[in-house]
């Protein structure tokens, strides 16, 4: 199913959702976008992806480089001013719009009161729709066993454990398994994977055991740098579990291959 | 001189040890104290209010320290005790060396001097310092007997042993203890335990002088506050003629009952036991009369940077009641141990106070070397924002230009992108049609041009043909050119 992009203007009872797709699923999976907006559109907004936005600004902000993460939050708030909400399918960037950009911008007196107002407004998805729009189960069908990753920065600067639970259960055919250390760290960390790549593999090697230990078709997250942390780490392991952001189920949107898998009917060069 | 920072060189200390067999298998052993901890919380249902509490008297305590300070100061005198002012290491040890030399009663001036475990003792180097002017140190506390007779420094703040497997302790026991039996066996951990104490036992009646930390200053009473779990400080600091409490600034709080709360999060969040087994309130010299207690008491007060923090933006980080919670439950000290932390202090409370104490230039990596992935400061009895700490320190190496240059190119090149949409949504899709195209249709990639150190150990999910942008924007056009015809 690919919903197709509202032109429309809102219609008065239906809030307007600026989706900020996140640079990571902008580049590398373009479905949980996709997916994203059908829940949303689903839950009754009107959603729009507004062209101005890149990124967050997060690697500039762990980087220590406060200056460069100011100058992209000011971008990101002008871009994402003239919506009701704004929605990221991410725990990590979800939590950098809302709780960061009043720490980047605490020394800017012009700017600080329209930060605070977008992370009013800024929800991470999954909480988006259960705490916010009210939903209560979702119109999908899965038929395997999955397990859920806890992300960070969604766990503990957003408050996300129940909610993507709750919503999984609605899936038809679905069985969740929790695998232990859930909440332990994956090893992502943005740029700490590639900085310090041994503890980061051993952080990834501890999650790939405890997924594989549950036997799950599917490990689930809702946060893309996890999931391709996990999916690269499981696929050179050769471990056949596959991996898809939380959305991606929700929406029913799993024509398209799981995280790192060939496209289907694609031809491949050795 | 302060203990020698080693921090520069975490990255290849960190990579040894994960190739380390007998530093995993010990620190796997070691893994229980976090599930301890964790039960032993769910048992108070007000451990979070005893949390708040604890941060706000800490903080209380900080923003009034000068004023704690001298009261406690006033009070220990008013007691007996006698109070050095120590402001950096090299001051704290020589006032010590000079209590340790005047009370010596071995030939040559030579001092025997038991300890009882002590971080602060650790950070200014005080062993090397007295073995260097010839008295003989014995460390009384389990971990830290082990490890002097490794020769090796402490991994961890209240399990300084952390790293060491039961086998490596039997051979430092046989090499070490050579007037017993040789042909004894250590059937089990309780074996090697039984052992040392009869060792130790032997040595508490015949020291000069007694050096314990602190875990608390009492400034309502002029008391010190001992936690152990093995009694090793009260005989350290009650036998000898002369005890020696050495303690950094921020261990003092205002009043008893104040003890009493950093008590109910101290024990729990280190070991998971509601109390240690030992907690002593020690106070002033022997008095006439007493049956027992050092006839000289002097409490050595430790600065060695604090001050600064307190005025800077590290401040919280002094709230800090070395628990060890932050580590135990850190996925990264988990993975590596904290000998590869380079200096006394190890895990994320360490990530912090290093670079502080030694420097950011050679402490860099410390706060580099972290995920955020939150734990620490979920755990943190005093809830110390440790993250967000080590982000700090991320900005003043930022700042300062002491961040590798090539990481600091990248994150300019990507800066100037991030500025400027168009540009960089133009880059983005040619660069992930060209990703796309080198990953042949196999969905991942085995390596990547700029990545090896993501593909070293994991493949990369190869990106769509398209960017999201890109097909949203495809989606909306063909939407509304369908809504006009």
């Amino acid at each position: 199913m690919q919903p197709a992009p509202s032109a429309e203007p809102a219609a008065p009872n239906r809030p307007k959702v600026g989706l900020f797709a996140t640079c990571l699923v902008d580049l590398f999976r373009p479905n949980v976008g996709f997916a994203a907006v059908e829940l949303l559109e689903a839950a009754g907004c009107d959603v729009d992806a507004p062209e101005g936005q890149t990124c967050c600004g997060q690697p500039a902000w762990n980087s220590g480089d406060r200056k460069g993460a100011a100058e992209v939050a000011r971008r990101m708030i002008e871009v994402f001013e003239p919506y009701d909400y704004v929605v990221l399918p991410s725990g990590s960037c979800g939590a950098t719009v809302k709780k960061d950009y009043v720490e980047i911008l605490r020394d800017d007196s012009d700017w600080l009161p329209r930060a605070q107002a977008l992370s009013d407004k800024t929800f991470e998805l999954i909480t988006f729709l259960t705490e916010i729009r009210g939903v209560e189960g979702v119109n999908a069908q899965f038929d395997g066993v999955v397990t859920y990753h806890d992300s960070c920065s969604g766990l503990r600067s957003l408050g996300v454990k129940d909610q993507p639970r709750q919503l999984l259960s609605s899936v038809d055919g679905l069985r969740l398994r929790e695998m232990e250390d859930a909440e332990v760290c994956c090893g992502f960390g943005g740029t700490f994977c590639v900085k310090y790549p041994d503890i980061s593999n051993r952080m990834v090697s501890n999650k790939t055991d405890n997924i594989a230990a549950t036997s799950a078709d599917l490990v689930l997250a809702g946060d893309l740098g996890c999931l391709m942390n996990m999916a690269g780490k499981l696929s050179r392991q050769g471990r056949p579990v596959k991996a898809r952001h939380v959305a991606e189920i929700l929406a029913g949107m799993t024509d398209e291959p799981a995280i790192g898998e060939p496209q289907r009917g694609s031809e491949k060069r050795k | 001189m302060t203990a020698e920072p080693k921090s520069s060189q975490f990255k290849s200390a960190a990579s040894e040890a994960l190739q380390n067999p007998r530093l995993q298998a010990a620190m796997k052993a070691s893994g229980g104290l976090a599930v301890r901890r964790a039960a032993a919380i769910a048992e108070i249902p007000e451990f979070e209010a005893i949390r708040d509490a604890g941060r706000d008297l800490k903080n209380h305590t900080l923003a009034n320290l000068d004023a704690y300070l001298l009261a406690f100061e006033e009070k220990a005198l008013e007691s007996g005790a006698k109070v050095h002012w120590a402001a950096d290491a090299e001051e704290a040890r020589a006032i010590i060396l000079k209590i340790v030399g005047r009370h010596a009663k071995g030939p040559e001036g030579k001092a025997r001097v038991n300890k009882g475990k002590s971080m602060i003792s650790e950070e200014i180097g005080l062993n090397s310092a007295l073995e260097a002017a010839g008295h003989h140190v014995l460390e009384t506390d389990l971990g830290e007997y082990i490890i002097q007779l490794r020769g090796e420094p402490p991994s961890h703040i209240i399990a300084p042993a952390a790293h060491v497997s039961k086998p490596d302790v039997e051979a430092d026991f046989r090499a070490a203890h050579t007037h017993l039996d040789p042909e004894r066996t250590f059937p089990d951990a309780a074996s090697l335990v039984h052992e040392a104490r009869h060792v130790l036992r032997e040595q508490y009646f015949g020291a000069d002088v007694g050096i314990t930390g602190a875990n608390m200053l009492i400034a309502e009473t002029g008391q010190g506050v001992i936690v152990t779990n093995e009694g090793n400080g009260d005989l350290s600091q009650i036998l000898p003629d002369v005890h020696i409490a050495v303690a950094s600034l921020e261990k003092v709080i205002p009043t008893l009952d104040d003890a009493s709360t950093i008590l109910r999060l101290l024990a729990r969040s280190a070991t998971g036991q509601s109390l240690s087994s030992y907690t002593t309130f020690y106070k002033g010299a022997r008095r006439q009369g007493d049956l027992d207690g050092p006839k000289e008491m002097h409490f050595v007060l430790l600065d060695n940077g604090r001050s600064e923090m307190l005025a800077g933006e590290f401040r919280e980080m002094l709230r800090c009641i070395r628990c060890g919670a932050c580590m135990n439950n850190c996925p990264v000290y988990r993975a590596v141990g904290g000998h590869s932390y380079g200096w006394v202090y190890v895990g994320p409370m360490g990530s912090v106070l290093t670079p502080n104490f030694v420097g950011i230039k050679e402490g860099r990596h410390l706060p580099n070397a972290s995920t955020f992935c939150g734990r620490c400061q979920e755990v943190c009895p005093v809830r110390i924002p440790l993250p967000g700490l080590m982000r700090k320190l991320r900005e003043a190496e930022f700042e300062q230009k002491l961040s590798p240059q090539t990481a600091r190119y990248g994150l300019g090149v990507w800066r100037w992108f991030a500025k400027r949409p168009a540009l960089y949504h133009r880059m983005s899709s040619i660069g992930m049609r060209a990703l796309n195209w080198l990953s042949g249709g196999h969905g991942r990639l085995k390596r990547l041009p700029f990545g090896g150190g993501w593909t070293a150990h994991r493949d990369f999910p190869a990106p769509a043909k398209r960017t999201f942008m890109a097909e949203w924007k495809a989606r909306k056009a063909a939407k509304s050119q369908g809504d006009d015809q």
